[in-house]
C-alpha cells in the first residue's frame, strides 16, 4: 500500500518570487501511474523532489502510504528515482551504479547480480556493464538511471523525463517496457513528461502543470477530449486544439454557433449558456473535410498542404483565422483551393472567452 | 535627471540559473557546525596576535610608551628597507607581468612540447624564496657561475656583483632571483584566465582581419583584466613579504621589510621593535587588500565578478 | 609563398623564444644541482666548470652531516604532516559547507577567507612566538604546524569547495533517495570523486609549509625545520654548505610540481576569486 498524497504544497525558492509550486494538491492511487506533463518551469521537478524528500515544501504535507512524511529524510521514504540529470555516479562501473540501492539495503550478493542483470538487460546495457558512465552515450547514461530505479522494486517510483535523451524507436520500445514493469511490478509511479504521445499512452492518469499549479487531472482520454480550460487544450496534443471566437444564436428552441458569417450546429450544453460570445475549441481530427458544400458544412481556403504519412494535415483560413484540420491520405488538395469543414457538435468544446475556462452543461 | 538610480525593483542577485547547486534551505545548525572550527582556529592565529602584537609595540616595562616605535623610526636601515621593499616591488612587478603575459601568450600558441615548458616554468612555484636566493647565489656569489662565465670568455675575473658598494648589481640579482621565483604564480593565474577566454572571439577577431597586436590589445588583454588584477594585488602583497631571498644573496646589505623585523627579532633580540615592523607590514598589506577586494567585489570595475 | 614562409617564421621564432624562457628558468636550477653535486675542492677552483666534470656527493654529505640538518627534516616533514592534517580537518567541512549550502554569513565568511589570505601571517609570528611561550607551545612543531595551518587554512577552503561544487549535488540526493545517510553520501559519492583535488590540496598544504621560513625561524629555537635550520646558519657558513642547502630544498620543489601537474592552474591560477 503505497498512494501517495500531497496536500497544498507550496514552495517558493529563496531568492526568487514567484512560488515554483502554489497550493498543489493531488492524489495518486496505490499502484496507479500518474503522469505529470507542463510547459517547461511549471514546476514538475519540484513537486518530484518534494515527494522524494529532497526539497522541503513551505506549507502543505506529503504523505506516503498513509504516513505522514512531511519531515522524513528521502532515504526513509521507500521511494526510487530517475533524476532529470540521470546523476548517475561517474566513478563507479554501470554495475555498481545499478546495485547501490540494493547494497544499501544488505541484499545478499547473489540476488543483486541476478536483479542487476536482469534489469540490465531490460534496459539493453549487458555489454556495458562494467564501464564507466564517462564511456556511454547519454541515452545509454540515462538507461542506467532508469535501471537503477526499477532494480530495487521500491513502492515508489519517481521518474523525471527517463526517455527524453533516447532517439524516437528507443523512445518507443521503452514505453511499451516500461508500461510492461511498471504494471507487473505494481509500484505507484509519478513520472514527468514532456512527450505528449508518452503523457497519454502511459498514464493510468494525466495531471497537466501550469505556473505551480494543477490545470487538470484526469484519465488520458478525458483530458484529452474535453481539456478544462484553453491551456490545457493548446499544451496537450500536436497540433494542438484549434480555438476560434463564435457568437450563439438562438431561434426556435435551437442553438447554432454563428462563426464569422456562417453558421454550424451548437453542441447540447450550450442550452444553457447565457452569454452568446464563446471560444469554440475542436482538435484537427475532428473535423472531417470535403472538397464539396454541403448542409452544415462551412467554407474554408487552404493555405498549407502537410503529408505526415498517416494523414493529411491542413492549414485552411476560416473567418479570418488559421485552423489546423486533418484529411485522409487520399485526400488531394493543393494550397488556394477552396474545402468545406463539418464538425459533430458533440466533438466542439466551448470555452467562457473572459476566462477561458470550460463551459459545462449544467444540472 | 539626477533622480535616484533605476528604481524598478531588482531581483535579489542569487537568480536561479543554477538549479540544484545550493541544497536545501537555509540551514544554519549544520552549516556553522562545518564553518566554524574554522572560523574559530584563524581568529585564535590572526586576531590574538595582532592584539599581543600591538601590545608589544606601545607597551615598555611600565606601561604605554612611543619608545619602541620612535625607535623604529630612528633607525636608517628601517628607512633603506622601506625603499628597497617599495623599489622592488615598482621595478619588479611590471617586469614580471610583461614576462608572464609573454609565457602565456606563447604557451597559448601550442608549441610543441608545451606541457614540459608549462612544466618547467611552473617550477619556481614551489621554491621557496630562501632556496631561490641560494639558487642565484650560486650565479651571482664572487666566485660564482656568473664570473666563471665571463672569466672562461676572457672577460675580467670576478665582479663582485653582491658586495655592499655596488648597490646597482645587488638589486639586479635580487630582482632576477624574485623575476625567477615569483613570475610562475602571475604565469599560473595568466594561463587560466586566458583558458577562459574562448578562442572563438579571437578568431572571430582574427577573420574580420585584425593583425596580431590589435588582437591582443582589443580582444584578449580586455578579457584578461579580472585576472591580470588579481594577480597584480597578489604579487603585490606577497612582494611586501619578500625577504630570504635578499638574506641569501646579500645578508643584511639589501635590507627589506620582513627582513628587518626578522633581525630585530633573531639578531638584536628585540621583540617590541621587530612587532612594531610586522605591524608596520600588516597595516600596509591591509591597505592593498582593501584595494584587492573593492576591485574584485565591485562588478562594474572588472565586468564580471567572478 | 611569402605568407608560408612567414608562417614558418613565426613558428620558429615561438620555438626559440620557448627555449630561451626555459632556459632561463631551467638554467639556475642546473647551476645549483650541479654546485651542490661537486666536489668541495672543485668548489674552490676559479673559474667553476660548467659541466658535471667533477661529480661527488662530498658537499651533499658533509652538508646533510652538519648539525641540525638531518633533524631540519624530520621537524620539516613532520610540521609539513600535522599543518596537512590540520588545515584538511578544518578546511574540507568548511569547503563543503561553502559549496552546499546557502547558510547566512557565507558570503563575509568567504570575504574573511580572503582577507586572511591576503595579509601577511607570517609576520604576526612575533607576537605569536609571546603566545606560544605563554602557553608552552614555544619551540616546538607543533607551534610551527599551526602557524602554517592557518596560511594554508584559507586556499584549502577555497579549493576543496570549488571542488565539492564540481561534484552536483544531485549524485549526493540519488544516493540518499537510494537508503544512504548523509554521512554515507559524502563517503560513498562525494568524497571519491573529489579526492583527487582534496590530494592537490593537501599537497598545496605541504608545499607551503615546507616553504615557510621566517615563522619556523622565529617560533622556535631547537626544533628547526629545515629552512629555518638553513636560515639561521647562513650568515657563518662556507658557500658549499649553501648551495647545498638551496639543492636540498629544491629538490621536494621538482617532485611537488611534477605530481600536481594536473593541477597548478587550479591551485594557483582560479582558486582566487
Ligand atoms: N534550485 C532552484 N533555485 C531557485 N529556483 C529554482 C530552483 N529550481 C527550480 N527553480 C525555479 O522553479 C521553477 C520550477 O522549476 P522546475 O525545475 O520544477 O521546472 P520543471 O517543470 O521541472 O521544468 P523542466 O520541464 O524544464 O524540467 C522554475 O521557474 C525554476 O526557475
Ligand atoms: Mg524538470
Amino acid at each position: 500500500m503505497a498512494e501517495i498524497v500531497l496536500r497544498n504544497l507550496v514552495k517558493t525558492y529563496p531568492g526568487t518570487r514567484t512560488p515554483a509550486t502554489d497550493d498543489i494538491s493531488l492524489e495518486v492511487r496505490d499502484g496507479e501511474f500518474l503522469v505529470l506533463v507542463g510547459p517547461s518551469g511549471c514546476g514538475k521537478t519540484t513537486l518530484l523532489r518534494m515527494i522524494a524528500g529532497l526539497e522541503a515544501p513551505d506549507s502543505g504535507s506529503v504523505q506516503i502510504g498513509g504516513r505522514d512524511v512531511t519531515d522524513l529524510p528521502a532515504r526513509l521514504r521507500g521511494l526510487s528515482m530517475v533524476f532529470q540529470s540521470y546523476a548517475i555516479w561517474p566513478h563507479m562501473r554501470v554495475r555498481q551504479n545499478i546495485a547501490f540501492g540494493l547494497a544499501m539495503r544488505k541484499t545478499p550478493k547473489a540476488e543483486i547480480d541476478r536483479r542487476v542483470g536482469e534489469a540490465a538487460e531490460l534496459l539493453h546495457l549487458s555489454e556495458y556493464l562494467d564501464r564507466y558512465p564517462a564511456q556511454l552515450s547519454g541515452g545509454q547514461r540515462q538507461r542506467v538511471a532508469v535501471a537503477r530505479a526499477i532494480v530495487t522494486d521500491a513502492d515508489v517510483l519517481l521518474m523525471d523525463e527517463p526517455l527524453s535523451n533516447l532517439d524516437a524507436l528507443l523512445r518507443m520500445e521503452f514505453r511499451t517496457e516500461l508500461k510492461r514493469i511498471v504494471g507487473k511490478l505494481g509500484t505507484t509511479t509519478v513520472y514527468v513528461t514532456h512527450d505528449q504521445a508518452e503523457a497519454l499512452s502511459l498514464g493510468d492518469r494525466v495531471a497537466v502543470l501550469r505556473d505551480g499549479r494543477v490545470a487538470q487531472v484526469g484519465p488520458p482520454l478525458e483530458v484529452y477530449d474535453s481539456p478544462a480550460d484553453e491551456f490545457v487544450g493548446g499544451f496537450l496534443g500536436a497540433p494542438p486544439m484549434n480555438f476560434l471566437p463564435a457568437r450563439v444564436d438562438r431561434a426556435d428552441g435551437r442553438s447554432r454557433l454563428r462563426i464569422g458569417d456562417q453558421s454550424t450546429a451548437a453542441p447540447v450544453a450550450l442550452g444553457d449558456y447565457p452569454g452568446d460570445e464563446v471560444t469554440v475549441g475542436v482538435r484537427a481530427e475532428n473535423v472531417e473535410v470535403f472538397d464539396a458544400d454541403g448542409p452544415d458544412r462551412l467554407a474554408a481556403r487552404v493555405e498549407v498542404v502537410e503529408p505526415t504519412g498517416a494523414a493529411i494535415l491542413l492549414t485552411v483560413e476560416l473567418a479570418g483565422r488559421q485552423l489546423k484540420v486533418q484529411a485522409p491520405p487520399t485526400f488531394r488538395i493543393g494550397p488556394g483551393s477552396p474545402v468545406w469543414l463539418a464538425v459533430d457538435p458533440d466533438r466542439l468544446r466551448c470555452y467562457h472567452p473572459a476566462d477561458s475556462t470550460a463551459i459545462t452543461v449544467s444540472g | 535627471m539626477t533622480t535616484a538610480p533605476d528604481p524598478a525593483p531588482t531581483e535579489p542577485k542569487a537568480t536561479p540559473t543554477r538549479p540544484g547547486r545550493r541544497r536545501r534551505r537555509t540551514r544554519v545548525p549544520t552549516a556553522a557546525l562545518l564553518v566554524a572550527p574554522s572560523v574559530l582556529f584563524l581568529a585564535a592565529l590572526f586576531l590574538w596576535p595582532i592584539v599581543v602584537g600591538v601590545g608589544q609595540a606601545v607597551t615598555g616595562t611600565d606601561g604605554p610608551t612611543l619608545a619602541h616605535l620612535r625607535r623604529m623610526l630612528d633607525d636608517p636601515y628601517f628607512w633603506q628597507a622601506t625603499r628597497n621593499t617599495a623599489l622592488l616591488i615598482v621595478v619588479l612587478i611590471p617586469l614580471q607581468f610583461a614576462f608572464a603575459l609573454t609565457m602565456a601568450l606563447l604557451l597559448r600558441e601550442r608549441p610543441r612540447l608545451s606541457s614540459f615548458y608549462f612544466y618547467v616554468w611552473c617550477v619556481p612555484l614551489a621554491i621557496s624564496d630562501l632556496a631561490a636566493g641560494l639558487v642565484w647565489l650560486s650565479i651571482f656569489a664572487d666566485r660564482g657561475y656568473l664570473n666563471s662565465v665571463l672569466a672562461h670568455l676572457g672577460l675580467g675575473d670576478g665582479y663582485a656583483w653582491l658586495s655592499y658598494d655596488n648597490d646597482a648589481t645587488m638589486f639586479l640579482a635580487v630582482l632576477l632571483a624574485e623575476l625567477w621565483r615569483a613570475t610562475s604564480l602571475v604565469l599560473v593565474i595568466v594561463v587560466a584566465g586566458l583558458q577562459n577566454i574562448p578562442r572563438d572571439y579571437d578568431e572571430a577577431a582574427a577573420v574580420f582581419g585584425a593583425t596580431y597586436w590589435q588582437r591582443l590589445r582589443h580582444v584578449i588583454l580586455p578579457q584578461l583584466r579580472p585576472s591580470l588584477q588579481v594577480a597584480l594585488i597578489l604579487r603585490t602583497i606577497l612582494g611586501l613579504q619578500t625577504f630570504a631571498v635578499a638574506q641569501a644573496l646579500t645578508g643584511r646589505s639589501f635590507p627589506l621589510l620582513v627582513g628587518e623585523t626578522y633581525q630585530w627579532y633573531v639578531t638584536l633580540q628585540n621583540e617590541r621593535v621587530s612587532a612594531a615592523i610586522a605591524l608596520v607590514i600588516l597595516l600596509m598589506s591591509l591597505g592593498t587588500a582593501v584595494v584587492y577586494l573593492r576591485v574584485l567585489r565591485d562588478p562594474a570595475a572588472t565586468g564580471s565578478g567572478r | 609563398m611569402s605568407r608560408l614562409r612567414a608562417a614558418r617564421r613565426r613558428t620558429i621564432l615561438i620555438h626559440v623564444a620557448c627555449v630561451a624562457v626555459t632556459l632561463f628558468m631551467g638554467l639556475p636550477i642546473y647551476l645549483i644541482a650541479l654546485a651542490a653535486l661537486s666536489s668541495r675542492e672543485s668548489l674552490n677552483r676559479f673559474p667553476l666548470s660548467l659541466l658535471p666534470t667533477d661529480v661527488s656527493t662530498e658537499t651533499m654529505r658533509v652538508f646533510l652531516d652538519s648539525t641540525g640538518v638531518i633533524g631540519g627534516f624530520q621537524n620539516s616533514v613532520e610540521v609539513g604532516l600535522i599543518s596537512l592534517a590540520l588545515s584538511l580537518a578544518l578546511g574540507v567541512p568548511a569547503g563543503y559547507a561553502v559549496a552546499r549550502y546557502a547558510f547566512r554569513g557565507r558570503e563575509p565568511y568567504q570575504l574573511f577567507l580572503l582577507l586572511t589570505r591576503a595579509l601577511p601571517i607570517v609576520v604576526l609570528s612575533v607576537p605569536l612566538a609571546r603566545v606560544f611561550l605563554a602557553t608552552g607551545l614555544y619551540d616546538t612543531t607543533y607551534a610551527v604546524a599551526l602557524l602554517h595551518t592557518a596560511l594554508a587554512l584559507p586556499t584549502t577552503v577555497l579549493i576543496t569547495s570549488a571542488i565539492f561544487v564540481a561534484v552536483p549535488v544531485e549524485h549526493e540526493e540519488a544516493a540518499m533517495v537510494f537508503g544512504a545517510s548523509a554521512p554515507r553520501a559524502f563517503a560513498r559519492v562525494v568524497l571519491p570523486q573529489a579526492l583527487p583535488g582534496i590530494a592537490a590540496a593537501a599537497i598545496f598544504t605541504f608545499v607551503t609549509s615546507w616553504n615557510e621560513v621566517l615563522g619556523a625561524a622565529v617560533l622556535t629555537l631547537n626544533r628547526r625545520t629545515l629552512p629555518a635550520q638553513v636560515l639561521s646558519t647562513l650568515a657563518d657558513s662556507p658557500l658549499a654548505f649553501r648551495f647545498a642547502g638551496g639543492f636540498a630544498l629544491v629538490v621536494p620543489a621538482l617532485v611537488f610540481i611534477a605530481f600536481m601537474r594536473r593541477y597548478l592552474l587550479n591551485m594557483w591560477g582560479t582558486t582566487i576569486r
